[in-house]
């Protein structure tokens, strides 16, 4: 078959540095200039639900990360025994498995977490950024690459969330990481000082905003115009 | 490349076997673990009815159960208030009473556990009883645990949880602050009739000097309504209970 002989010519060539330039830009591209949640708006759906606090959000990211890079790593290590016509299934089904594991994982032992969560642990399984980095890379490429592609779009979706988790969280609650950072802050100022918090960050419209201002102000910076 | 349908069978086999394998493997080690961790959950929220919240996060699970133990002791009653042991040849324990179960039961069927909150080591010093709480949110499933001081009038505390209330709003009803709302409320007015403590429409309102009311939350009053009704059922529902304990205190003081 002719990808075999593709395999085998490239086989031949020396072999790649462990994080060759090539390689560095497979995991660094994903979390600016093609950033899955900012540019290409993609799992915006877990972004705006799981970020009130910024804990759930930390566990949300790290699920998130491993369920990308190993379902990329696994559809990759088997892209050239899938059988084409039923790749999608396939395809959900690792996906599937490997979001049960986490979940199963998050029960046992973070049973606080599993419950805040809920079902967006769940939801992992229909976040845009994993199937569409399957298809578009882990089917045409090697497993250590896929790896690499997994863990950049993953950390690149991780880092927005962080990052409206932290306002939302600042704003809407007045702590960081559940520290009462407002009552600290407004102790200094004497007893009759109270830095009052916004509901509106608590509930997903808070999502939406931030959002919107993280895009706004990535978009000034990198010129980046939508085609 | 076009595979046979053989292959693409065989190959849908074998993965189907293998990611099963995979997944009830998990599941088979991690079940263990997962049981004590409900468990543990159900401990935590029956006890968050008399001790606060900080209190209970700052233990660490061997003490969660360890206070539970040694400050907890529980019973099964029925509709009449009579304690129950056994139901068709089985024993009964309240800890294994799956309330949600029960509640798709008619209300005269149902087991209703209590579990009586007393002084360390001593389950003749009673301190509270915890009444288990379920009904309907907005969305989804509303339950708690309602404590009520030996007068058997006066709420001791409540803990509130919910399976899918809006966050922000309904899901508010986890907070200590809208769960502080319900100490030292009272479920009989003066002629003795249960009216429950009701939530009410609209936020920010004083009801201190109102026994059978407390502040709503703003936005969220169907949940608020749920949440109502559910205290109001299964108080109903323990009445029996309730009374005889009240009688049988009002003996002792005699």
């Amino acid at each position: 078959m002719s990808a075999e002989t593709i395999e085998k010519a490239i086989e031949k060539k020396p072999a790649e540095a462990f994080l060759s330039k090539r390689r560095k830009k497979l995991v660094t591209d994903p979390l600016v200039d093609e950033n899955p949640i900012t540019i290409q708006v993609l799992g915006i759906c877990s972004a705006l639900a799981v970020t009130t606090q910024l804990k759930p959000t930390l566990v949300m990211a790290i699920s998130v990360i491993f369920v990308v890079a190993m379902s990329n790593f696994v559809i990759s290590l088997m892209r050239n025994t899938i059988p084409a016509r039923v790749r999608i299934i396939v395809q959900l089904a690792v996906v599937a498995t490997l979001v049960t594991l986490v979940s199963e994982v998050l029960k046992a032992f973070a049973y606080d977490m599993y419950k805040e969560l809920s079902v967006f642990v769940g939801l992992i399984i229909t976040n845009c950024i994993v199937m569409g980095r399957l298809e578009a890379f882990a089917l045409g490429n090697k497993p250590y690459d896929s790896v690499l592609d997994g863990l950049g779009s993953a950390l690149g979706y991780s880092w927005i969330i962080l990052t409206v988790a932290f306002f939302r969280e600042l704003w809407g609650s007045g702590s960081v990481f559940g520290l009462p950072v407002f009552d600290t802050v407004s102790g200094l100022f004497g007893p009759d000082f109270k830095l009052a918090t916004n509901g509106l960050m608590v509930s997903p419209v808070g999502a939406f905003i931030i959002l919107g201002l993280i895009i706004w102000v990535q978009r000034t910076k990198t010129g980046y115009v939508e085609h | 490349m076009q595979q046979s349908n053989a292959y693409i069978i065989t190959f849908s086999v074998i993965l189907t076997v293998v990611l099963g394998l995979l997944l009830s493997g998990t599941a088979q080690i991690l079940g263990p673990r997962q049981q004590e961790a409900i468990a543990l959950d159900k401990k935590k929220q029956i006890l968050g009815a008399v001790i606060s919240g900080d209190e209970i996060s700052a233990m660490t699970p061997q003490e969660v159960n360890q206070y539970y133990e040694s400050h907890i002791g529980a019973t099964v009653v029925d509709i009449n208030g009579k304690e129950v042991t056994e139901k068709d040849g089985v024993a009964v324990s309240a800890e294994n009473i799956d309330v949600a179960k029960n509640y798709k039961l008619p209300a005269e069927d149902r087991l209703y556990p209590v579990f009586i909150y007393h002084e360390e080591g001593d389950d003749s010093k009673v301190k509270s009883y915890i009444l288990p709480l379920y009904g309907a949110g907005l969305w989804d499933a509303i339950w708690g645990y309602l404590a009520l001081d030996t007068d058997m009038n006066t709420v001791g505390g409540i803990t509130l949880a919910h399976a899918g209330e809006t966050p922000g709003l309904g899901a508010r009803i986890t907070t200590p602050e809208v769960q502080a709302r319900y100490s030292g409320k009272e479920i009989f007015n003066e002629s003795g009739e249960l009216v429950g403590v009701q939530m009410q429409k609209g936020e920010g309102k004083d009801y201190s000097s109102e026994p059978h009311k407390i502040d709503g939350m703003s936005g969220a009053t169907i949940t608020g309504t749920g949440v109502n009704n559910m205290v109001i059922n299964y108080l109903g529902h323990y009445k029996a209970y309730i009374e005889s304990k009240k009688s049988s205190q009002a003996v002792a003081a005699l």
